[in-house]
């Protein structure tokens, strides 16, 4: 595994991380995942964050080299959707058995699984990743890889990513490294323009960023690549023909960002499409990148008058919101907020924020967002589950907007709880993916049955029925009740 | 007798099977106060957790010992230690139940004496709880195997072992892991209805049946008490149900005396009588009028319902008992088995199953073995297969995770057997295609020597 743990130090070794700037060089060399706590753990393993970041890539097959739980247990469990191919929702595993390992046969098998794969489904190329067990019983994936790619003529990339290596951020790191390491700059395109752009990091959840794309398509901005979102493997094979690059997710795939600016001289600007300004913001950053490494300047003006029109429609169709959510007590909740500017987008509208986690922001996203509350009591690293449960209960916040896995603490403290992690129904990028997220926000907020489920129980809380000692129960108090509950509705039981 | 395919491909495609140690954290969650925890990597845990999470929409308790690189390398014993220690703190649970994953098994960790060491060294600390251990490398099993290990576990290390004073209403029952919330509810009012008092291990109904505490808790819930499990052995009877179970019931027997039987499905009319027999017969009572009620519905169900199973072909994919519960309900409507696939080979069952053969396998293997099928009846990962054949699928077992309220499903006993023909039935006419002239041409038909089964007057 020493190729790995160089791989590990040299992506722990970031120097476009604004944390890793920070610390001296003992500090970085440590890396930056936290010793996890045992039976204290949340999260996924760097297998995990592999496979977020390359599975979306829709024409690719996804071979998982590992015993039944890596892949059985996790596939298709993500919400991010193809214009096109459907491989990746296929799910291909070695699902290596006791005989398999105690015999030494996971290389053999894996190697017949590429050839089964190749024939029978024909793909540009096969993903190939390691896990814990592969890599504890030494199965070398990447020689497997080659001889295959060899043999059977395809791309066989090897993805050396075992959970066991650290965290899922680690595993999106990795994953970088085995597109840099074999994909990327493999195809040479025979249609490079001076408005070619990669957006890195968009995972095109619930298909989001089709509400982005056809704003660049307006402005005459090609996207190369879109990685992983919607992503064909020939798309990111020729992606170091862009001239521009935007990041998305930064903590996810900084150092791809950071290896193409060096490599291919392709510049980045880390950006979100959460949020109206920041989508603003993110569409002149792509046209002044563009311009610098050559673009006509004409598409600056272009750029500014689109914004200002859509800007104009979307604070417009917010602002109906205005009257239904002003006041509104809103809690962040999830691995740093998605953006500063949805935080922004709701405060303009009148809603409050009452918290947010700030786990995984930058120093600079800990800033803005201390600007704009003008109160930094509401930051907080990381709430536990029962004081999370505590605040709800007590009615704090209107509204959490997390991820699934706080989910049910909001629910069981019958609090409206909005999904803005992967798991998402719908897509919230974008312009009108701003809109939509406040349209989900007044939905999940007035539903009807809030009333009903903070209500107890009629006979919870009719001190008559309550008092009466339990030998007389039956009669006198039925008669009592159904006297009492005369010329009542359903509704009115709520007032107890 | 069905002939077992092995399975012969080298990639699986569209796995069937959910790992071996969730199966046993399945069972775990069935006890009161428990928390189980994964002996591996924190993926196994977080991976499962998504999974458990997708299918009941509850809060799940589960916990990993969070092995590295560096751990993995040394050993995981003080990781084990460092685990159960937090937790205790952490949660106070009432067990731990500890589920070995392929991780661990790999490195050839001795866990139970790793385990007996740490109860010798932190006795102090750890009172009160109950630990148990289930060695389930992901490499071997499935649910089934992982679930009756967990149980196994459970009545080794927690019941009171030797013969005792035996309570002649106490009945004890050991459900396999694919019977529903819904399923144990029933089966207990079952039991009730007889002057019976049935103590179920594990109760997935006390714990997993989806409702709102008045407060935030980090175990499970509800379930079968620790001291219920500890007092099994003063049951007059033991009840088990699915083959998989049978191991567990031979150890409690072996342990305390108390005799078991053995029920390989609790679906189906004639289950159904035999175990509303056996009953009555334990508790000497009669049947009771609403028990008679439900088993006359039912007959009116398999009038009702009859004419939409006959002739049609079926394609099942689960694991080996809910295979051969739902093949024979099917068979014994009037269809015919076209594809049987099944999670492992381990199990007797699979000779039984109503079908020329069955594959051992995955959805890829169901896919391809379903072309002329009326019906798939899989977890809800079968939904790209039924896509790309065009045919319904029935969701059944775990993961169910695009439909709410899989828990709530009954499918045993009169009512439950009645529930599913009206299910499939309805599914059937959901799918029922207007006939064109085109299809019912005879002259067209005979062009195409399909034999019978291609006649659009025998489909849906």
């Amino acid at each position: 595994m020493s190729s790995l743990s160089a791989k590990i130090q040299d992506v722990f070794n970031e120097p476009a991380c604004d944390k890793n700037r920070g610390k001296d060089a003992k500090a970085r060399k440590e890396g930056c995942s936290k010793p996890l706590t045992p039976g204290a753990a949340a999260g996924g393993c760097a297998f995990d964050g592999a496979k977020i970041v390359l599975q979306p890539i829709t024409d690719v097959a996804h071979l998982v080299h590992a015993p039944l739980a890596c892949e059985g247990n996790s596939w298709d469990n993500r919400g991010a959707a193809s214009s096109g191919a459907t491989l990746w929702r296929t799910s291909f595993t070695t699902d290596l058995s006791e005989l398999d390992v105690v015999m030494g046969q996971g290389e053999r098998k894996l190697f017949k699984a590429i050839r089964e794969i190749k024939k029978a489904y024909a793909p540009p190329a096969i993903f190939v990743y390691s896990t814990c067990v592969t890599a504890l019983i030494g199965d070398d994936i990447e020689a497997v890889c080659k001889r295959a790619a060899e043999k059977f003529g395809l791309a066989v990339v090897p993805v050396n990513s075992p959970g066991l290596a650290g965290s899922k951020n680690l595993g999106n790191k990795l994953a970088s490294e085995a597109l840099l390491d074999h994909v990327i700059g493999t195809v040479e395109p025979d249609d490079a323009g001076p408005h070619d752009v990669n957006i890195l990091g968009e995972f095109n959840l619930s298909g989001e960023f089709w509400l982005v794309k056809p704003l660049l398509d307006r402005l005459g901005i090609r996207v190369r690549a879109c990685m992983p979102g919607d992503a064909r493997y020939l798309d990111v094979a020729s992606a170091h023909r862009a001239r521009a690059a935007m990041m998305v997710c930064s903590t996810a795939l900084i150092n791809l960002a950071r290896k193409m600016e060096e490599r291919w001289d392709i510049p980045f600007f880390e950006g979100s499409f959460y949020g109206i300004t920041d989508t603003s913001e993110a569409l002149r950053n792509i046209a002044e990148l563009l311009v610098k490494k050559g673009a006509d300047p004409e598409i600056l003006d272009r750029t500014e008058t689109l914004i200002a029109e859509e800007e104009a429609i979307a604070w417009k169709k917010l602002d109906a919101y205005r009257r239904r959510l002003q006041g509104k007590r809103v809690l962040l909740n999830t691995g740093g907020v998605k953006s500063w500017s949805v935080v922004h987008a709701l405060m303009e509208i009148g809603m409050e924020i009452v918290g947010t986690s700030v786990k995984k922001s930058t120093v600079e996203d800990k800033e803005r967002i201390k600007q704009l509350l003008k109160d930094d009591n509401h930051m907080f690293e990381q709430m536990a589950p029962r004081e999370l449960y505590a605040m709800l209960s007590e009615h704090k916040a209107d509204i959490m907007l997390s991820g699934g896995r706080t989910q049910f603490i909001a629910l069981k403290a019958k609090t409206p709880w909005l999904d803005i992690n992967q798991e998402r129904q719908h897509p919230y990028a974008g312009y009108d993916g701003m809109v939509e997220l406040v349209r989900q926000i007044d939905l999940a907020i007035h539903n009807p049955i809030w009333r009903q489920v903070r209500e107890p129980a009629p006979w919870d809380c009719q001190s008559a029925m309550k008092d009466e000692p339990p030998s007389t129960t039956s009669e006198t108090a039925t008669v009592h009740a159904l006297k009492k509950f005369a010329g009542m509705t359903a509704d009115d039981f709520g007032e107890c | 007798m069905a002939r077992i395919l092995p399975q012969t491909k080298s990639s699986a495609v569209n796995p069937l099977k959910s790992s071996q140690p969730l199966g046993a954290a399945f069972a775990f969650l069935g006890v009161d106060g428990a928390m189980p925890l994964f002996h591996g990597s924190q993926g196994c845990t977080s991976f499962a957790l998504v999974l458990f999470v997708r299918h009941f929409k509850e809060a799940i308790p589960l916990q990993t010992t969070a092995m590295d690189e560096v751990t993995t390398i040394l050993g995981g014993a003080d990781n084990l230690e460092e685990a159960i220690l937090n937790l205790k703190v952490r949660t106070k649970p009432k067990l731990i139940g500890i589920c070995t994953t392929a991780l661990v098994e790999t490195r050839g960790e001795d866990c139970a004496r790793d385990i007996a060491d740490i109860k010798l060294k932190r006795a102090e600390e750890i009172a009160g709880t109950e630990i148990v251990l289930a060695n389930t490398p992901d490499f071997d099993g499935a649910i089934e195997q992982g679930w009756a290990k967990a149980v196994t576990a459970m009545i080794e290390g927690i019941t009171r072992p030797g013969e005792q004073v035996r309570q002649s209403k106490k009945i004890a029952i050991l459900p396999g892991w694919n019977l529903t919330v819904a399923d144990i509810e029933h089966l207990r009012e079952m039991v009730e209805s007889f002057g019976l008092e049935p103590v179920i291990v594990p109760d997935l109904s006390g714990s997993l049946d989806g409702t709102v505490p008045d407060r935030w808790v980090t175990t499970t819930y509800g379930g079968t008490s620790v001291e219920d499990i500890r007092e099994l052995g003063t049951a007059e009877h033991c009840v088990a149900i699915g083959e998989h179970m049978r191991r567990p019931a031979e150890v409690l027997q072996k342990l305390t005396g108390v005799p078991y039987v053995l029920f390989q499905s609790l679906t189906g009319l004639k289950s159904a009588d035999r175990f509303v027999s056996l009953l009555s017969e334990i508790s000497g009572a009669s049947v009771p009028a609403g028990v008679r009620r439900r088993r006359a519905q039912l007959q009116d169900a398999l009038l009702d319902g009859h004419f939409h199973f006959g002739g049609k072909k079926i394609a099942i994919a689960a694991e080996p008992d809910q295979l051969y519960q739902l093949a024979t309900f099917f068979t014994g409507m009037g269809s015919e088995i076209a594809a049987a696939v099944a999670t492992t080979d381990m199990s007797k069952i699979l000779e039984k199953v109503p079908a020329e053969s069955v594959q051992i396998g995955d959805l890829g293997d169901l896919e391809t073995l379903a072309a002329s099928a009326d019906l798939l009846v899989t977890h809800s990962h079968g939904r790209q297969a039924a896509q790309r054949l065009g045919i319904p699928l029935m969701r059944v077992g775990f993961p169910t995770f695009d439909r709410l309220g899989s828990q709530h499903k009954l499918t045993i006993l009169y009512q439950g057997t009645r529930d599913l023909v009206f299910e499939v039935a309805n599914i059937f006419q959901a799918y029922r295609q207007a006939p064109t002239p085109e299809e019912l041409d005879p002259l067209r038909k005979r062009e195409t020597p399909d034999g019978p089964r291609s006649s659009p007057l025998t489909r849906h």
